[in-house]
């Protein structure tokens, strides 16, 4: 489904993406780990078009998104909650969902945020409310739920469980798998390694801007080099 | 008593100029982060096409501000596509000299396509005013058309900005351009719909500003511009709402301080008013705290 090829990402002249390659099968929860400054969150920003890759291709769907802008991006299929959530915190909750649905007939609007409502019914609760007043577990709720108001194939995740309670990152993971068993594939960003792990079918490993192991989420969880790098021995 | 009313009207109307102008520089400046410093002399090319319409065309006053209006729609996103469309990654200072930069060029233009001579803007509305109390208060229909066209903007733009898609959208991308990207919003576009927006604004305030203020040369939206953008920075810059009650409230201070005070030290006692509010409330009246990305 997805297919990133080689991609080389700079800030300036910090390389801060290396040889990356990887893909994402359709029906996958894949997830990419790593140390804080690894460069993962520059990967999803490059499939997203936000930032460009110096090299390589990045194929969804099979088709090129080299020169797509990142506008036309979501229309594809392809949604991404960013790394600190980034809802619209001016803006009600009820509206954050609408622009969520921008690029898709108006007319389907409603019926996509009742969705929305269901899965999340705090959201519900406090849809006249401006979203900078909700909580943090709320507001990834928030942001999660803007996303699939796209009705993505896709849906990358940049870290949902930063800052959240272990309730809240638990509950958070249980509505990754809900929406797994649903039918949509999912590339998840962590810090939180044991927890992507323990929902992925498979992961990357990324350090200082390149991939240095893979695997299946089970394997990698028993390997001795993740044990001590990142789950604490 | 009377005359204390006639100034607070006076006020309340060229108050009302200033507030649409200041639109103009705070939804720019709410969307793109930018001071658009030739934004007062769209106002000066809108009052010319209309002045042109009407005096040598002979053409109804409704045709004229309609040429106007599109005159400066199309000039002020021919602005932001040439001039600081390419300036997106740059420095905030590097866009300000740009837009000073364009602002002498319209002026420019402006002189030696018309020259500096004053041109005397036709009286649109042929003096007719309302006398009240015997002819002691005086309401000219020029003061009651541009206090009407301002609540009349001010209801349509903020429902706009409300409801509207593209309002929303405007929205998204003040507050977060990247996510904004990411839900599909053309920004670029955007954008070029607010700089539209604003300049379709300041030709219906260079129209009214010269109902009252009647003589147009090359300069004459210069001033209005600098206190119009007062007026948005004393409501707090990137606030509808604020652009308003900053521009009424300039329009007032300045009229009345002419009047009780000295017509020669009014604009200094605007400034000091500015200066004063910026000392108590730094984001001004309305102004929302910015909350500074990491
Ligand atoms: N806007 C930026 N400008 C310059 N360097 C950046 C920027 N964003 C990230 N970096 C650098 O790129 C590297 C990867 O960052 P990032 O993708 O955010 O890592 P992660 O998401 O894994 O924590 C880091 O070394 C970081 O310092
Ligand atoms: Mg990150």
């Amino acid at each position: 489904m997805l297919k990133v090829q080689d991609i080389n990402v700079y800030y300036g002249s910090i390389h801060a993406i290396k040889d990356v390659s990887f893909e994402v099968q359709s029906g996958e929860i894949v997830t990419l780990i790593g140390a804080n400054g690894a460069g993962k969150s520059t990967v999803l920003q490059t499939i997203s078009g936000l930032l460009r890759s110096k090299t390589g291709s990045i194929h969804f769907l099979d088709q090129d998104l080299s020169n797509v802008p990142p506008h036309k991006i979501v229309a594809q299929g392809l949604a991404h909650v960013p790394e600190g959530r980034r809802i619209f915190l001016q803006m009600t909750v009820e509206d954050n969902l609408s622009m969520g649905a921008f690029t898709r007939p108006g007319s389907e609007v409603d019926a996509s945020i009742a969705d929305v409502y269901e899965r999340f019914p705090r959201l519900m609760e406090r849809r006249k409310q401006i979203a900078g007043t909700l909580s943090g577990g709320e507001q990834q709720m928030l942001a999660m739920g803007r996303a699939l108001m796209s009705r993505p194939h896709l849906l990358m995740l940049d870290e949902p469980s930063m800052g959240l309670s272990p309730i809240l990152v638990q509950q958070i993971f249980d509505i990754i798998k809900e929406l797994h068993k649903a039918g949509t594939t999912i590339l998840l960003v962590e810090q939180n390694a044991q927890m992507a792990l323990s929902v992925a079918d498979r992961a990357y490993v990324l350090e200082s801007g390149r991939i240095v192991l893979s695997g299946t989420g089970a394997e990698l969880a028993k390997s001795d080099a993740i044990k001590k790098a990142y789950l604490g021995g | 008593m009377l005359s204390f009313l006639n100034h607070l009207i006076n006020g309340i109307s060229l108050g009302s100029i200033y507030a649409i102008i200041a639109l103009g520089y705070t939804m720019v400046y709410g969307i793109a982060k930018m001071l658009n410093f030739a934004h007062g002399d769209i106002i000066m090319v809108g009052a010319y096409v209309c002045f042109f319409a009407v005096s040598s065309f002979q053409l109804h006053p409704v045709v004229g501000l309609l040429l106007a209006i599109i005159v400066c729609t199309v000039l002020g996103t021919l602005i932001e596509k040439l001039a600081y469309k390419p300036l997106r990654q740059a420095t905030s200072l590097a866009v300000l000299i740009t837009a000073i930069g364009v602002s002498y060029f319209l002026q420019n233009a402006a002189q030696l396509l018309w020259t500096s001579n004053p041109k005397l803007f036709p009286d649109i509305f042929n003096g007719a005013a309302i006398k009240l109390f015997d002819g002691e208060l005086i309401i000219t229909v020029s003061t009651l058309v541009t206090i009407a066209a301002c609540i009349v903007i001010m209801i349509l733009l903020t429902a706009f900005i409300d409801k509207s898609k593209t309002g929303k959208a405007m929205r998204a991308c003040s507050e977060d351009k990247g996510a904004a990207q990411l839900m599909g919003i053309n920004v670029n576009r955007t954008i070029s719909i607010t700089f539209a927006i604003g300049s379709a604004l300041a030709a219906v305030a260079g129209v009214l500003l010269c109902t009252t203020y009647p003589s147009l040369v090359p300069t004459t939206g210069s001033m209005p511009g600098i206190k119009a953008f007062t007026a948005a920075v004393f409501g707090g810059i990137g606030s509808v709402p604020g652009a308003l009650l900053g521009g009424i409230l300039l329009g007032i201070i300045e009229i009345m301080a002419g009047a009780y005070i000295s017509t020669s030290l009014s604009n200094a006692i605007v400034f000091a008013v500015l200066i004063l509010v910026l000392l108590i409330k730094p984001t001004g009246l309305l102004g929302k705290q910015i909350r500074e990305k990491v």
